[in-house]
C-alpha cells in the first residue's frame, strides 16, 4: 500500500484550475482515484457538476482522454469505448498493444441512481472491463439542489421542500450499492474521501479486478448541504462515523465492512450543522430525527449481520 | 381587470400561475435548465392545494406519470427543455394516439444534445411537430411575454382538454427567465375548459367512440372499464388488425385538429394591413421584430409583423395572405432555419423569403432585422 507521500509524488491526472466549488467533495475523490492508475486510463463523464466545472473552454482539468456524452448514458459510452479497444487490440491495431489501457466512468447520484441506472445496469450485466465511480452528494446539485433517489430521508431540497406540513423528502434513499452488487459484479464498494487509505485500497482493487467494478463515494456539497466549505472533510467523516454511510466492500460475493466506528456518532451530531436538515430540529418535526436515527441503526445492524459472509 | 393582482414575475413563475389557474393538479417532472423553476415552485404550490407533485427518475418517466395521472382524471403537466423534450418523444406519440390530454412545457435552450443549457434558442420548433414518429396531431403554442406565458399555459390546458391531445408550450430561455410586471387574472376572467365526461351507461362507454370527433374521456376509478393502448385500436380501445379501422384511427386523430384549426389558431398582426414587407416570427424574437417594425414605420418603410401564438398547426391561411400581399417576408429565428421552410412551403413562390438566424446563444437584435430589410427593399 502506497503512503500519502507516494501518492503525492505521482503524476496529477486531474489538475487544479477547475471551477468546482470550494469545499466540494468531488475533486479530492477524482484526484485520489486517478493517482492509483499504473496504466493509461480513459474516462467517460455523465452530465453533472464534475463534467461542467472541469471542462470550461478553453481549459480542461483532465490530463487523460475524456469523453462527455449525455446525462443518462455514461456507462453505455464507456461500454462502447472499452469494446472498441478490445476489438482493436485483438487485431493488433493499438500502438504498443501489449500495454493495458483501463477505463473509468464518472457520474453523480442523479446521473447514476436515477436517469443513468438503466445504462449502468446494462454495462454491468454485459461485463465490460471498467470502473464506475459514483460521487454521491445526495441531490441534483448542478441544476440547483433538486431531490434525487440518493437524497436522504427527511432532507430539504428545492423539489422536496420542507414546510409546515411536509418535512422534506418522505422517501428513503435508494440503496444503489446493493443494486450493483445484485448484478454479481466481482467488486463493489462504498467509500469516503476523508478516509483516503480506504478509498485508495478500494480503488486499487476495483482497477485491478477484471470485469465491471463499482465505487460509490460520498461527496460533501457545501452548497447543497448548507455547510461550511472548510467542514467538508468533517462531514464526510461524520457520515461514516454515524454509520449513515457505511464503508464496506463486496468482493467476489463476500461482504466485508471495512470500517467500524469505535463509538457511533449520533445522527443529530452529523445533521445539526447541515442547513438541509435544519427543519428537523424545529418545533413541528418531532419524531423525525428519531425516525432517521432508527433507519440508520437498522441498516447498520443488517449490514453487520452480513459482515464476512457471502451475499450472493 | 380592476381587482386583478399585479405581480413582477419570471416567465417560469408565470407558467406556474397559468397552470394553477387552469386547474392543473398534477406535475410529473425532472430537473433541467432552464425549466427547473416550474418544478421547484409546483413542488411547493401543488401540495398546498391538494394536488400532487412527483419528481421522476428521468424525462421519459415524467411524461409517463403525466399520462397516467391524466387518465385518472387529473389535469397534468410536465416541464422540460431540449434534451428532456427529446426523451419525452415516445410518450408524446403515445399521448397522441391514446388521446390523453396533457400539457408539456418546453423552455427551449440551445441544442442539439446538451447544447447550451443557459442560453436561449428556438431550435425545437420542428421537434414539437415531428419529434415523435408517425403521423400525429401537433399542437404547440408560442408565447412571447411573461403575461402570455400565463395566458397561453391556460389555453394549452383548454385545448388539450377540449381535443383530448397533448399540447406543447414552446418558449425560449429569454422569456422563461426574464421578469415583467403581469396581471394575474381573477377566477372566471379567463375561460377554463374541462374535458367532456361520458353521459352514457357505464357498460356502454366507448373511449374512442366513432360517433364523436373527440369522444368523452372517463377518468380511471369511476367505474368505466376500458382499454388504453399505443397500438391502433377500435372504439373500445382494444388493438385491431383491421386495415379500415387502422386508417380511420390514424386519420381521425389528425382530423380533430385539422377540422378545428380556426379554434386553435391564434395570431397577432402588427401593421400588417398595408404592409409591403412582412416579418414572421415567434417568442423573444418577435419582440425584436415588433421593435423593428415600429422603427421602420417611423422611417416610412411599410413593414408588418405576423406573430403566431399557435405555431402548430401552422397558420397556413395567414401566411398565405401575407405572402400574396408583401414583396418579401423575413423570418428571424433562433435556429438555422426551421419556420422558414414552412413559410416557403405556404408562400409557394408568391414572394421572396429571407431568414435571419442565430445559434450563438444570443438574441436576434432589432437592428439585424432593420438592416436586412433596408438592404433588401
Amino acid at each position: 500500500m502506497a503512503t500519502l507521500k507516494d501518492f503525492a509524488k505521482k503524476e496529477e491526472l486531474f489538475t487544479g484550475g477547475h471551477r468546482l466549488c470550494s469545499g466540494c467533495g468531488i475533486p479530492p475523490i477524482v484526484r485520489l482515484v486517478l493517482r492509483n492508475y499504473e496504466t493509461p486510463v480513459v474516462a467517460a463523464n455523465a452530465t453533472g457538476c464534475l463534467e461542467v466545472a472541469t471542462t470550461i473552454y478553453p481549459y480542461s482539468a483532465w490530463r487523460i482522454p475524456w469523453i462527455h456524452s449525455a446525462f443518462e448514458n455514461t456507462a453505455a459510452t464507456i461500454s462502447g469505448v472499452e469494446t472498441a479497444y478490445r476489438a482493436l487490440k485483438k487485431r493488433g491495431k493499438i500502438p504498443g498493444g501489449d500495454k493495458d489501457i483501463k477505463f473509468i466512468a464518472f457520474g453523480g447520484d442523479g446521473g447514476t441512481y436515477d436517469i443513468g441506472l438503466q445504462s449502468l445496469s446494462g454495462a454491468l450485466e454485459r461485463g465490460h472491463n471498467f470502473l464506475y465511480l459514483c460521487y454521491d452528494n445526495g441531490a441534483y446539485m448542478n441544476t440547483g439542489i433538486q431531490r434525487s433517489s440518493a437524497t436522504p430521508f427527511g432532507c430539504n431540497t428545492t423539489t422536496s421542500p420542507a414546510g409546515t406540513v411536509i418535512k422534506g423528502k418522505l422517501e428513503k434513499r435508494k440503496d444503489l450499492t446493493r443494486i450493483v452488487v445484485a448484478h454479481n459484479v466481482p467488486y463493489a464498494a462504498q467509500a469516503s474521501p476523508h478516509n483516503w487509505s480506504d478509498l485508495a485500497k478500494k480503488t486499487q482493487k476495483a482497477i485491478n479486478t477484471k470485469g465491471p467494478t463499482f465505487l460509490n463515494v460520498i461527496s460533501p456539497c457545501p452548497l447543497g448541504w448548507y455547510t461550511k466549505p472548510e467542514d467538508s472533510n468533517k462531514h464526510a467523516r461524520l457520515a461514516v462515523e454515524s454509520c449513515y454511510w457505511p464503508l464496506y466492500e463486496v468482493e467476489d460475493g463476500v461482504l466485508r465492512v471495512t470500517y467500524k466506528p469505535k463509538k457511533k456518532v449520533s445522527m443529530e451530531e452529523w445533521l445539526k450543522p447541515q442547513g438541509r436538515f435544519k427543519h428537523i430540529f424545529k418545533p413541528g418535526a418531532e419524531g423525525l430525527l428519531e425516525e432517521i436515527q432508527s433507519q440508520v441503526d437498522e441498516y447498520w445492524e443488517k449490514l453487520l449481520e452480513f459482515d464476512g459472509k457471502p451475499v450472493y | 381587470m380592476p381587482n386583478s393582482k399585479k405581480k413582477l414575475l419570471q416567465g417560469n413563475e408565470a407558467c406556474v400561475e397559468g397552470a394553477l389557474y387552469a386547474g392543473c393538479d398534477f406535475f410529473g417532472g425532472y430537473p433541467i435548465t432552464p425549466s427547473t423553476e416550474i418544478a421547484e415552485i409546483l413542488s411547493v404550490r401543488l401540495p398546498q392545494r391538494g394536488g400532487k407533485f412527483i419528481q421522476m427518475e428521468d424525462e421519459i418517466a415524467s411524461l409517463g406519470a403525466v399520462i397516467g395521472a391524466a387518465l385518472a382524471g387529473r389535469k397534468a403537466l410536465t416541464a422540460t427543455s431540449g434534451p428532456g423534450f427529446s426523451l419525452k418523444q415516445e410518450c408524446l406519440g403515445y399521448a397522441c394516439i391514446a388521446e390523453v390530454p396533457c400539457v408539456i412545457i418546453n423552455v427551449m435552450r440551445g441544442g442539439p444534445s446538451t447544447g447550451y443549457p443557459t442560453g436561449p434558442s428556438q431550435s425545437d420548433i420542428m421537434q414539437a411537430k415531428w419529434g415523435t414518429h408517425g403521423d400525429h396531431p401537433a399542437v404547440a403554442l408560442t408565447p412571447a411575454s411573461v403575461q402570455e406565458i400565463l395566458t397561453e399555459t391556460v389555453r394549452a390546458f383548454n385545448l388539450s382538454e377540449k381535443y383530448r391531445t397533448p399540447v406543447i408550450v414552446l418558449y425560449d430561455e429569454i422569456i422563461g427567465h426574464m421578469r415583467e410586471p403581469i396581471t394575474i387574472p381573477e377566477p372566471g376572467e379567463l375561460e377554463v375548459i374541462n374535458r367532456a365526461k361520458p353521459e352514457c351507461a357505464k357498460e356502454d362507454y366507448l373511449p374512442y367512440d366513432e360517433n364523436y370527433l373527440v369522444a368523452p374521456l372517463a377518468p380511471f376509478g369511476e367505474g368505466y372499464r376500458y382499454h388504453v393502448t399505443g397500438l391502433n385500436h377500435k372504439a373500445d380501445g382494444f388493438p385491431v388488425n383491421d386495415s379500415e379501422i387502422i386508417r380511420e384511427n390514424n386519420e381521425r386523430i389528425m382530423r380533430k385538429i385539422d377540422e378545428n384549426i380556426e379554434d386553435i389558431e391564434k395570431n397577432e398582426e402588427v401593421f400588417l394591413d398595408d404592409a409591403e414587407i412582412g416579418i414572421f416570427t415567434v417568442g423573444s424574437t418577435a419582440r425584436s421584430a415588433r421593435f423593428a417594425v415600429n422603427a421602420l414605420r417611423k422611417e416610412g418603410i411599410k413593414a408588418g409583423l405576423l406573430r403566431p401564438l399557435t405555431i402548430w398547426p401552422f397558420p397556413d391561411k395567414a401566411v398565405k395572405k401575407m405572402a400574396d400581399q408583401v414583396k418579401f417576408i423575413v423570418v428571424p429565428e433562433l435556429n438555422l432555419g426551421q419556420m422558414i421552410g414552412e413559410v416557403q412551403r405556404v408562400g409557394n413562390g408568391a414572394c421572396e423569403v429571407l431568414g435571419i438566424n442565430r445559434v450563438d446563444g444570443e438574441s436576434i437584435h432589432p437592428t439585424q432585422i432593420i438592416d436586412l430589410i433596408k438592404k433588401h427593399k
